[in-house]
C-alpha cells in the first residue's frame, strides 16, 4: 500500500493539494493513505524548501506547486 | 453524576454554550442608537464601499493575475539556488532581500522556506534576511499599498525592508557566528521542469501585465499640465496598447489560439467604442475574456488561472474583513469610528522616539493576515498616526506575530528568536523615524 504525503503548514494551498491527492486516489481507485504532515520541523526532514510538497512513500516527487489531480495521478501510475 | 454522562456532555459542549452565550450578551447589549457605534456602522460600510469602486476592478484583480502569474511561470528553482547551500555568501544575501517578490507571494511559504534556508541552504543570515523582507515586499503588498497609501509609503515599505533585511541578516549572522551551523543537505529537491520560453519572452509577458497595472491606476496629477498629466490623459489609451501587447503574447509564445483572442478582442472593442466615458467596462470584459481563455486551458494557462483565482479566494475574504473592521474601529480617513482619534494621535501621532516604538512593538506582536495592515494602517493615519510610525508598522507588522514568533522558536530556539525579534523592532523604530523625519 503506498501513502501519500502532503507537506505543508496547512494553509490554502497546502488544503487544496491534499483534496487532489485524495481525488486522485479515488479516480484510480488504488489502495492508498493521505497524510497530511503540517509539523514545519518534519517538513524540513524531507528536504524541501517550497511548500505545498508531495510526497510518495517519502519521497519528494513535487515542491512549491499545486499538482491537479490529472499530475498526481501521473505520479501514482508511473510509480 | 458526572459531568459528561448526561444526554448533554458539557465536557464536550461548553464551548458551544459559550459562543452562544456571548453571542446572546453581545445582542442583549447591542448599542444601535449609540451616536458613536452607528457612526462606526456606517464608516466600516463606507470604507467597503470606497475599497470596493477604487481598488477591486482596476489594482487587485490584475495584481491576482500578476501574482498567479509569478507563482507558475517564474522559476521558484532558479532562485532557490542561490539560497542553497554552495550559495556565494554575497550573492545570498542580496538574492534573500529581493526574492519576496517571488517566493512570498502567499505569507505562509515564508515560514517553511525560511526554515529550509536556515536548516539546509545558505544559512541563518540569509534565512533572516528573506524572513524580514519577504512579507514585506510581495507583489500584491506592494502593489495595494502603493494604491492605498501613496507611493512614497510603497516605495520606503519596499526600500525598507530590502535594505534592513540585510542587515538584520548580517546582524544574525555575526551575533551567532561562533555557533555550528546545521549539516547542509546536498540533496535538495528536484528543480522544476523547464518551460519552452526564453527568460526574455517571460519578462515580456509579466511586463506587459504589470504596464497595465501601473498606466490603468495612474492617479490625477496636481497639475493639469506637463509629462505626469499628459499619462493621466491617455492612460486608457497606453493601457488598451499594452493590452493588446499582451494578447499578441499570449497568441504567440504561450498557445493561445488566434480565433479566442479575437473572441475576446472584439468585445472589448465594441465596449470600448460605444461606452467610451466608462473604459471601465471594456476592461471588466477583458477581464472576463482572459479568465474563460484562461480557465478553459488544460495545461499551463489553466495552471496560471488556477493560481490566480486561488489567491484571489485566500485573500478577498480576509480584506473584506479587515476594512470592516479597520472602517468600524477607525473610520474612513477624516472621520472617526469606534476609537477615538486622540487616543491614536496621542500614541503614535507625530514622530517621536515614543511613537515609532510604540508602533513597531505592536506591529510586531500584532497579526496581520494578508493585506490587511493597509485599510488598518489607512484608518490610523487618518485618525492621526504620523508617517513615520506608520512605516515602521508595515515594516514590523506583517513580517512577525505571535503565532509565527512561537514558530520561529520551535525551528531556531529562544535565544536567536529574542535577537531577532528585537532587531526587527529597533530597526522599524530606526527607518520610522528617519522616515518620518523626511516625509512626516
Amino acid at each position: 500500500m503506498k501513502t501519500i504525503q502532503v507537506l505543508g503548514p496547512g494553509c490554502g494551498n497546502c488544503k487544496k493539494l491534499a483534496e487532489n491527492a485524495a481525488a486522485a486516489v479515488r479516480e484510480i481507485g488504488l489502495e492508498c493513505e493521505v497524510e497530511k504532515i503540517t509539523d514545519i520541523n518534519v517538513i524540513m526532514g524531507y528536504g524541501i524548501m517550497l511548500t505545498p510538497a508531495l510526497a510518495v512513500d517519502g519521497v519528494v516527487k513535487s515542491s512549491g506547486r499545486v499538482l491537479t489531480v490529472a499530475q498526481i495521478k501521473q505520479l501514482l501510475v508511473e510509480g | 453524576m458526572s459531568l459528561g454522562s448526561g444526554p448533554v456532555s458539557w465536557k464536550r459542549e461548553w464551548k458551544s454554550l459559550l459562543i452562544i452565550v456571548l453571542a446572546f450578551l453581545g445582542c442583549f447589549f447591542l448599542p444601535v442608537g449609540n451616536a458613536r457605534f452607528d457612526n462606526a456602522i456606517r464608516e466600516s460600510l463606507l470604507l467597503v464601499k470606497w475599497y470596493a469602486q477604487e481598488h477591486v476592478i482596476l489594482c487587485l484583480v490584475p495584481a491576482f493575475f500578476i501574482a498567479g502569474a509569478i507563482a507558475v511561470f517564474v522559476s521558484q528553482a532558479s532562485v532557490i539556488r542561490y539560497l542553497g547551500a554552495g550559495a556565494n555568501k554575497f550573492l545570498s544575501y542580496g538574492v534573500a532581500s529581493i526574492s519576496g517578490t517571488i517566493l512570498a507571494v502567499c505569507s505562509c511559504t515564508v515560514l517553511p522556506l525560511f526554515a529550509g534556508i536556515y536548516r539546509r541552504g545558505a544559512g541563518l543570515g540569509p534565512a533572516t534576511a528573506f524572513l524580514y523582507s519577504g512579507p514585506a515586499i510581495n507583489v500584491l503588498a506592494i502593489i495595494l499599498t502603493a494604491r492605498v497609501l501613496g507611493m512614497e509609503l510603497g516605495v520606503a515599505r519596499a526600500v525598507g525592508a530590502i535594505t534592513f533585511s540585510v542587515l538584520i541578516g548580517l546582524s544574525m549572522h555575526v551575533i551567532f557566528r561562533g555557533e555550528p551551523s546545521e549539516n547542509a543537505d546536498p540533496h535538495m529537491n528536484a528543480a522544476q521542469p523547464e518551460t519552452g520560453r526564453a527568460l526574455w519572452q517571460t519578462v515580456v509577458y509579466m511586463a506587459s501585465m504589470v504596464g497595465i497595472l501601473v498606466f490603468v491606476n495612474w492617479g490625477r496629477p496636481a497639475t493639469s499640465a506637463g509629462f505626469w498629466h499628459a499619462i493621466f490623459a491617455h492612460k486608457w489609451m497606453i493601457t488598451a496598447v499594452l493590452a493588446g501587447l499582451f494578447a499578441v503574447v499570449l497568441g504567440s509564445w504561450f498557445g493561445v489560439r488566434w480565433w479566442r483572442l479575437i473572441a475576446v478582442s472584439v468585445p472589448v472593442l465594441a465596449f470600448s467604442f460605444v461606452f467610451p466615458d466608462r473604459p471601465v467596462m471594456a476592461f471588466l470584459v477583458g477581464v472576463v475574456g482572459l479568465s474563460v481563455v484562461t480557465s478553459t486551458d488544460s495545461g499551463e494557462l489553466g495552471e496560471w488561472f488556477g493560481a490566480s483565482w486561488g489567491f484571489a479566494k485566500q485573500i478577498l475574504p480576509l480584506l473584506l474583513l479587515g476594512v470592516l473592521i479597520a472602517g468600524a474601529l477607525l473610520g474612513r480617513p477624516g472621520e472617526e469610528g469606534l476609537i477615538p482619534s486622540r487616543w491614536v494621535s496621542r500614541l503614535v501621532g507625530g514622530n517621536s522616539l515614543g511613537a515609532n516604538l510604540f508602533a513597531s512593538v505592536a506591529g510586531a506582536f500584532m497579526y496581520f493576515a494578508t493585506l490587511t495592515e493597509v485599510p488598518i494602517l489607512q484608518g490610523l493615519i487618518g485618525s492621526g498616526m504620523g508617517k513615520g510610525p506608520a512605516l515602521a508598522l508595515l515594516l514590523a507588522g506583517p513580517a512577525l506575530s505571535l503565532p509565527s514568533m512561537l514558530v520561529l522558536y520551535s525551528i531556531i530556539g529562544l535565544k536567536k528568536t529574542t535577537v531577532y525579534v528585537s532587531l526587527v523592532v529597533v530597526m522599524a523604530t530606526i527607518s520610522g523615524m528617519i522616515f518620518g523625519s523626511l516625509f512626516g
